[in-house]
């Protein structure tokens, strides 16, 4: 059953068609990349679906519930997470002030965001820096949180944007594992944009290639690496 | 560099929270009247600074205009207990309920409209000049001529009808101080307080993790504007005179945000740290000056901005936030 279905999803920036005609399906419990070259829409549809600007066109429904339109924080109480590509750590709360920010979506009581914020700093390796202004952290450090503090609002589908860029291949290694834990033991669901093609092809079951706002390419990872059109316009550039 | 501390203070953070309060209750008992109106007014400006922090220093919306909070409390409590005979034990109730209302109201225009940063600051001082303006053609409460209450009898302390003592007047305002010290402590331990900081810190993640950011920030407004009113109420009948262009003038805007400033803000003692350093120093220079035979109008403004210049300075965020550390309560790094 499709958790999120993107319908025909549309946005212009003063003319500039930033997003145009986007559809695609998240299936409960898979992991979707969502990869293009610089500029293609995908940060866009982040926005989109997490209800940062509403769509000029076309749906997004969660778990069958139309949520187009709803504001961010209506959003992420439907039970979607997500983080930023320009990450947006609460510069002068401690990290795990940060995270337990996050978990009050779900858990009223302080005492308990706290326990989950830290399960959750322990999962992703940041535990040893909890009380750290998150002004002093790294930037993978950073991005790590992003994705602590995301997880934290209890969500059923994670949009990840970019979360492995600027790692050492090792730390990719490792975030990827940790994703991959979670998508396999609680389940949850992952669309993640990224253009780490490592992480990409560890971790996606499908990928959705986006072009000047444009869906150019949909399907396994095998299929898409070899799409002419993705090798001429994205992929080609990079060494594969 | 230290966040803004909000956390439980620790047992010995209670003990010298205890000991000052101790300190604080006995002093009326050694101190000459004039020490006592000191303190006094280092209570009041703690207690209008922890109410201006609440917005500010917790949920990071500036507002330059508290005196409008201040100035609708005392003429509220003032109004009814002149013309109606309801004592401010009473009269408070509707000091907050008018306060609130014009809180909303800013709040509501601000927020739904997206106006944020200097523009909201610009907005607070409007309404209150505006309202100062207001009272100023407001005959019923003696307009710009100013509004009188018969100066109390002192043979007995009325809490009441607050007539009384310079001492009854003192103890009423520690409790009012402490009291918002831990509601604040309280708030800053909950969701609220959590909330606040984060869309202090960066509103787009704040709705992002779920924070109905809207919603929070009116909450910060009211609950400000509510606790500044009881300063008002407080004022009305320790000064039994108001003028609009005093009690709601700029200058008090800016006279409420100084102590939280120099103190720390958005920590929960900065606010009663800054008014004591400031008045104790503004106290000292007027007695030096007094003694010493000059006269300097607008002296004690100069002094205030030479503060707030040192501070910005050499301690960015305030007094408090450096002490804290030397005395070792910084339980950030301790739990
Ligand atoms: N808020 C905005 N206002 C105006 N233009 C915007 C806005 N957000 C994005 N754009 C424009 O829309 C287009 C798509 O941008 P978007 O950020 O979605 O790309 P992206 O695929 O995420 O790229 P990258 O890989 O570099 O992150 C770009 O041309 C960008 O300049
Ligand atoms: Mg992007």
């Amino acid at each position: 059953m499709a958790l999120l279905e993107v319908r025909g999803l549309s946005k212009s920036f003063r003319g500039l068609k930033a997003v145009q005609d986007v559809s695609f399906d998240v299936t409960e419990g898979e992991i979707l990349a969502l990869i293009g070259p610089n500029g293609a829409g995908k940060t866009t549809c982040f926005n989109l679906i997490a209800g940062v600007f509403a769509p000029d066109q076309g749906s997004v429904r969660l778990g069958g519930m139309d949520i187009t339109g709803l504001r961010p924080d209506q959003v992420c109480r439907a039970g979607i997470g997500r983080t930023f590509q320009i990450v947006k750590p609460f510069q002068q709360l401690s990290v795990e002030e940060n995270v337990i920010v996050g978990a009050l979506n779900r858990l009223h009581d302080v005492g308990a965001a706290r326990e989950r914020a830290r399960e959750i700093l322990e999962m992703l390796g940041l535990a040893a820096k909890r009380a750290l202004p998150a002004a002093s952290l790294t930037l993978p450090e950073r991005k790590c949180l992003e994705v602590a503090r995301a997880m934290a609002t209890g969500p059923k589908l994670l949009l990840l944007d970019e979360v492995m860029a600027g790692l050492r291949p090792t730390e990719t290694d490792h975030m990827v594992g940790v994703f991959r834990r979670l998508n396999e033991e609680t389940g949850l669901t992952i669309l993640l944009i990224e253009h780490v093609m490592r992480a990409v092809m560890a971790l996606a079951g499908r990928i959705v290639v986006l072009h000047h706002g444009e869906t150019i390419a949909e399907g396994g990872p095998g299929e898409v690496v070899r799409d002419p059109a993705v090798l001429e316009c994205y992929l080609g550039e990079e060494a594969l | 560099m230290s966040g803004p501390r909000r956390a439980a203070p620790g047992g010995r953070a209670r003990v010298l929270l205890g000991l000052l309060l101790a300190l604080l209750m006995l002093l009326p008992f050694v101190v000459n009247p004039y020490l006592l109106s000191v303190l006094t007014l280092i209570l009041y400006l703690a207690y209008v600074g922890q109410a201006w922090n609440v917005m500010m220093g917790f949920a990071g919306q500036l507002s330059l205009g508290h005196s409008l909070y201040v100035g609708l409390g005392a003429y509220v409590s003032a109004a009814l207990f002149v013309h109606y005979g309801v004592p401010p034990a009473l009269g408070f109730l509707a000091a907050i309920l008018v306060a609130l209302v014009f809180g909303a109201a800013i709040g509501f225009l601000a927020f739904r409209f997206g106006v944020s940063g200097v523009y909201f600051a610009l907005l607070t001082i409007a309404f209150a000049e505006f309202t100062r303006i207001g009272f100023d053609h407001f005959d019923w409460v003696g307009g710009s001529g100013g509004f009188f209450l018969k100066v109390a009898q002192r043979d007995y302390n009325d809490l009441v009808n607050l007539r009384g003592s310079p001492e009854m007047f003192y103890y009423l305002l520690l409790a009012m101080t402490a009291g918002c010290f831990l509601l604040c402590h309280r708030l800053m331990q909950s969701r609220i307080g959590f909330y606040w900081l984060a869309i202090r810190e960066d509103q787009e993640a704040a709705q992002a993790v779920g924070i109905d950011v809207f919603r929070y920030k009116m909450l910060a407004v009211m609950l400000s504007a509510a606790l500044a009113s009881l300063a008002g109420v407080f004022t009305a009948f320790f000064n039994n005179n108001l003028f609009p262009f005093q009690i709601f003038g700029i200058e008090k805007s800016i006279e409420i945000i100084l102590g939280p400033i120099i103190g720390g803000l958005g920590t929960l003692f900065g606010p009663i740290l800054g008014a004591f350093v400031l008045t104790v120093l503004a106290e000292g220079l007027r007695g030096t000056m007094e003694a010493l035979g000059v006269v300097l109008p607008g002296v004690k403004q100069v002094f205030y901005g030479i503060c707030l210049l040192f501070v910005i300075m050499f301690l960015p965020h305030g007094i408090w936030p450096s002490l804290r550390r030397r005395l070792g309560l910084d339980s950030d790094g301790g739990r």
